[in-house]
């Protein structure tokens, strides 16, 4: 039997993404200090805690709501490009879910995939341009296979563009310099789908 | 494309840094002249809370302000100025109807978008004369 996802799943992995951020933003910020412009952790501190203080005030409906309110408020509370970046990858899958009251994990793995495409559309970058997209293209990808399978594949993902050289943001500007660091984009999105695949594994299922 | 009667094209300058986006601003409507008088510009530059950085709520609320009826043209300076402007344009109801980012240089543009504004023409034309900017090389 298919497990389904309803908008409390959606909304408790936000919290929990929430909750990991807040407890990550130190290491995020560090990535980001190294070739950014050490503001990571704390622009996704304050994007994510207004996400989880949102999403517990007025919860929304359906999956896809619950996705579409996250990314309005990354948006309007980031105040780094991880906001709209964020908030169109969440925005963009909220609306390809539509109004399914519950969605299997193919169906997320496809909003997601439409998500991450809209991502690339908005940055214009690529995978191998170290940013966020080098974990975002593999987990959505994995994701049609397992939670865990996704997890693994962002993490890896992140893993993967310490010798890339940056080819967009500030870190670009390093040139050959941005290699040998860590993308801190790459890993936030590592951690949002770590908290994914917690949150499914909670859920009693895995698959 | 302006309607007929509708006022000047507004320009919202989203810059990082409120000081940028507000001497942007200064300087292009110093040298925008006389024209039909100034056309509303206003800079939306950095965080509320004053730091680097960009505000939705900021280039929201200086687009409707700039909004007489005939557009309003967006110039952004980098990286999340860019990004939070497109993603604002996509959401659809964030910005007044007729609201255009700007692919301009964002001092030569925003001169070139007040000047244009403030002598009558439309979005089109001020969205081309900003665009036109990165024509002029300087070396």
């Amino acid at each position: 039997m298919t497990e389904t996802y309803g908008a409390e799943f959606l909304a408790r992995w936000l919290t929990a993404a929430a909750e990991d951020v807040d407890r990550e933003a130190d290491r995020l910020t560090d990535l980001d200090s190294a070739i950014g412009d050490a503001d990571h952790g704390a622009n996704l501190k304050r994007g994510f805690a207004a996400v989880a203080e949102t999403l517990a005030k007025e919860p929304p409906g359906t999956p896809g709501a619950v996705l579409t309110t996250a990314g309005r408020q990354l948006i309007s509370t980031v105040g780094g490009a991880s906001g709209p970046l964020y908030g169109t990858l969440l925005r963009s899958a909220g609306k390809a879910l539509g109004d399914e009251e519950r969605v299997g994990r193919e169906r997320l793995a496809e909003a997601f995939g439409a998500g991450v495409e809209a991502v690339a559309r908005l940055g214009g970058a690529q995978v191998g341009d170290k940013t966020m997209l080098d974990a975002l293209v593999p987990a959505a990808e994995a994701l049609r296979e397992s939670f865990a399978a996704a997890r693994a594949a962002a993490e890896e993902g992140a893993l993967a563009t310490v010798p890339l050289r940056a080819r967009k943001g500030r870190a670009s500007y390093l040139g050959e310099r941005s290699v040998g660091h860590r993308d801190p984009g790459a890993t936030s999105s590592a951690l949002l789908f770590a908290a994914l695949a917690d949150t499914a594994a909670e859920e009693g299922e895995e698959g | 494309m302006g309607a007929e009667g509708a006022g000047p094209v507004g320009v919202v300058l989203v810059s990082h840094s409120a000081a940028v986006a507000a001497a942007v601003a200064e300087l292009a409507l110093g040298l925008a002249g006389g024209g039909e008088g100034p056309p509303p510009v206003l800079p939306a530059g950095g965080t509320p809370d004053g730091g680097l950085g960009t505000s939705s709520e900021l280039i929201g609320a200086a687009a409707r302000a700039v909004d007489r009826g005939a557009g309003v043209a967006l110039l952004a300076d980098l990286g999340s100025a860019v990004l939070t402007v497109k993603a604002l344009l996509a959401e659809g109801d964030e910005l007044p109807g007729n609201s255009r980012l700007v692919d301009a240089p964002f001092v030569e543009g925003a001169v070139a978008a007040v000047v244009t504004a403030s002598a009558g023409g439309d979005l089109d034309a001020v969205v081309a004369a900003a665009s036109e900017a990165y024509s002029y090389r300087k070396a």
